[in-house]
C-alpha cells in the first residue's frame, strides 16, 4: 500500500515549523512517530499534500517536572515513558498505561503528543489524560502558546481543538503529594485496541479522604469517556471497597459499548465495573504507600 | 529527494520519492532482501530493522526519514565472516521453521541482549511481543534468544 505523493518538509527548528504551519497549515500534517499517521496515509484515509517531519527539531524530547506539573514534549516516545523514573514516581496512571500502548516496536517511535493530537477514539492515552486532569499545550507563530485542558482539547473522534496553524508541543500532567493512579486494559493480543480500558486517579488529603479523583474509559463509547459522576461520588469521602464498587457501577451505567468482535456490550459493561473497582483499589494502594 | 544512509556500516546515497517506504527503500533501492514484508499494516513485525540501533517497523517509516541515520538489517549481523551470536543461537536452538519472521526476530533479539544481558523468559516474550511467528509457537525462539545472551556473555568474558 502506498500513500498519495506529498511534499516532504523537515524543519530544523520549532520556529521554522510554526512558520510553515502559519503559511500553509491547512495542507500540512505533522509527522512525529507516524505510527498512526503513516498507516492512515497508506490506506489513503489521510492524504496530506505536505508532510512536515519534526523529528530533527532539537529540544522537543524532554520529560521533566516544572512548576507543579510533569511535562512530556512532542518527541517523547511511548517507550521513553515506560522507562521514566520521574513518571513512575509522579504519575501512577501514566506509568501504568505506557507499557500497554501498542507493541514494543511501535512504542519506540510513537509519541504521546502525537497520539493525543490524532485522537483515535479507542486510544489509551486520552483516557489517562482525562482521568488525571492533564492539559495540552499548542503553539503557533501568531498565537503563541495556548494551554487547553484535555477535556476541552479532545473534541470528538479524530477531532481536537488543535488548529491548522498550531502544533501540539507538550502535554502537562499535574503532580501530587499523596496520590496514585492506574490503567487497566483488556486486549485480545499485544498491539490490539482495548476491548475495555479504564484509567483511574486518586488524591488524598491529610485526613486520608479523597480530595481529587478521575475515572475515564476506553473503547466503550464513541470516544474516550470521562465519567465525572464517578469522580463526584468519590471526592470528599473516605476510600472504601463499597465506595469503589459504587463508582464502578456508575461507570458501568455511563458507558455505551457496542457488540463487536472483541465482545458483547453486556460483557464490556461488566468489565468496566470490575476494572474501575480494581483500578481505584490500585490507585489507593499507591496513594497510601506514597503517604508513608 | 536525495537520501544518504549508513546501511550495515556502509554509506549509500540514493534519490527517492518521499512516499517510498523504508522497507522498499531497503529491498528495492538498496537490494537487501533479507528484510521481509508481511502484513504491511504495522502488525506482524517481520519488516523490523534497527535505526540508530533501535527496532522499528520499516513498513511504517518513510525512506527519507533515515537520511543521515544508520540502519542495520539482518545482512549486517554477521561481522568479519563471523555469525552474530544470535545467528549461531537460532541455528543451534532451532529457533526457526519457515524463516519468514527470523530476520526480524534476530534483530529484536540482538537489541534485547545488548540492553539486557540475561533476559528472563518473560523479558524475551515481552520484547518479541510485537513480532508474529506462525510456525514455532515461540518456544524455540525464546530459547534461542536466551542462548544468544549466554553466548554473547561468554564472548565478552573471554
Amino acid at each position: 500500500m502506498y500513500p498519495r505523493a506529498f511534499d516532504y518538509l523537515r524543519p530544523a527548528t520549532k520556529e521554522e515549523a510554526l512558520e510553515i504551519l502559519a503559511e500553509r497549515g491547512d495542507e500540512v500534517k505533522i509527522l512525529a512517530g507516524g505510527q498512526s499517521l503513516i498507516p492512515m496515509m497508506k490506506l489513503r484515509f489521510a492524504s496530506p499534500p505536505t508532510l512536515m517531519d519534526i523529528n530533527r527539531i532539537p529540544g522537543l524530547d524532554a520529560i521533566e517536572e516544572v512548576n507543579g506539573h510533569v511535562r512530556v514534549q512532542a518527541l517523547v516516545r511511548h517507550n521513553d515513558i515506560v522507562g521514566s523514573d520521574l513518571i513512575s514516581q509522579r504519575n501512577g496512571a501514566m506509568a501504568s498505561a505506557a507499557p500497554w500502548i501498542a507493541d514494543p516496536i511501535i512504542r519506540n517511535l510513537g509519541t504521546m503528543c502525537g497520539s493525543i493530537a490524532h485522537h483515535d477514539p479507542e486510544g489509551d492515552w486520552a483516557s489517562v489524560l482525562l482521568a488525571v486532569g492533564g492539559e495540552v499545550v499548542v503553539e503557533s507563530r501568531d498565537g503563541g502558546e495556548r494551554v487547553v485542558p484535555a477535556s476541552q482539547f479532545l473534541v470528538d473522534m479524530f477531532a481536537t481543538d488543535c488548529q491548522p496553524t498550531e502544533m501540539v508541543t507538550e502535554i502537562r500532567v499535574p503532580t501530587y503529594d499523596q496520590g496514585g493512579g492506574d490503567y487497566q486494559k483488556l486486549e485480545r493480543k499485544v498491539g490490539d485496541y482495548a476491548t475495555v480500558g479504564a484509567a483511574t486517579h486518586l488524591e488524598l488529603d491529610g485526613a486520608g479522604a479523597i480530595s481529587k479523583a478521575g475515572v475515564a474509559l476506553t473503547s466503550v463509547y464513541h470516544h474516550n469517556l470521562e465519567v465525572t459522576a464517578a469522580a463526584e461520588v468519590l471526592v470528599g469521602n473516605q476510600p472504601s471497597d463499597e465506595l469503589f464498587a459504587e463508582a464502578g457501577r456508575i461507570a458501568r451505567d455511563a458507558c455505551e459499548p457496542v457488540d463487536d468482535v472483541r465482545g458483547s456490550a453486556a460483557y464490556k459493561r461488566e468489565v468496566v465495573r470490575v476494572f474501575v473497582e480494581r483500578g481505584l483499589a490500585a490507585s489507593l494502594a499507591q496513594a497510601q504507600s506514597a503517604a508513608q | 529527494m536525495k537520501v544518504t544512509v549508513t546501511i550495515n556500516g556502509a554509506e549509500q546515497t540514493a534519490d527517492i520519492e518521499p512516499r517510498m517506504l523504508l522497507v522498499d527503500f531497503i529491498r528495492t533501492t538498496l537490494g537487501l532482501t533479507g528484510t521481509h514484508i508481511g502484513c504491511d499494516t504495522t502488525s506482524c513485525g517481520v519488516c523490523t530493522v534497527l535505526v540508530d540501533g533501535t527496532p522499528v517497523k520499516s513498513c511504517t517509516v518513510f525512506g527519507v526519514q533515515v537520511d543521515d541515520r544508520s540502519v542495520t538489517t539482518v545482512e549486517g549481523l554477521k561481522q568479519n565472516g563471523q555469525l552474530h551470536p544470535i545467528q549461531e543461537a537460532f541455528k543451534e536452538a532451532h529457533g526457526l521453521q519457515c524463516g519468514y519472521c527470523t530476520p526480524a526476530m534476530m534483530l529484536v533479539g540482538s537489541h534485547l541482549i545488548e540492553h539486557n544481558p540475561q533476559p528472563s523468559d518473560e523479558d524475551v516474550r515481552w520484547a518479541i511481543s510485537g513480532n508474529l511467528c506462525r510456525c514455532t509457537g515461540y518456544m524455540n525462539i525464546v530459547d534461542a534468544i536466551q542462548l544468544a545472551a549466554e553466548k554473547a556473555g561468554a564472548a565478552t568474558e573471554a
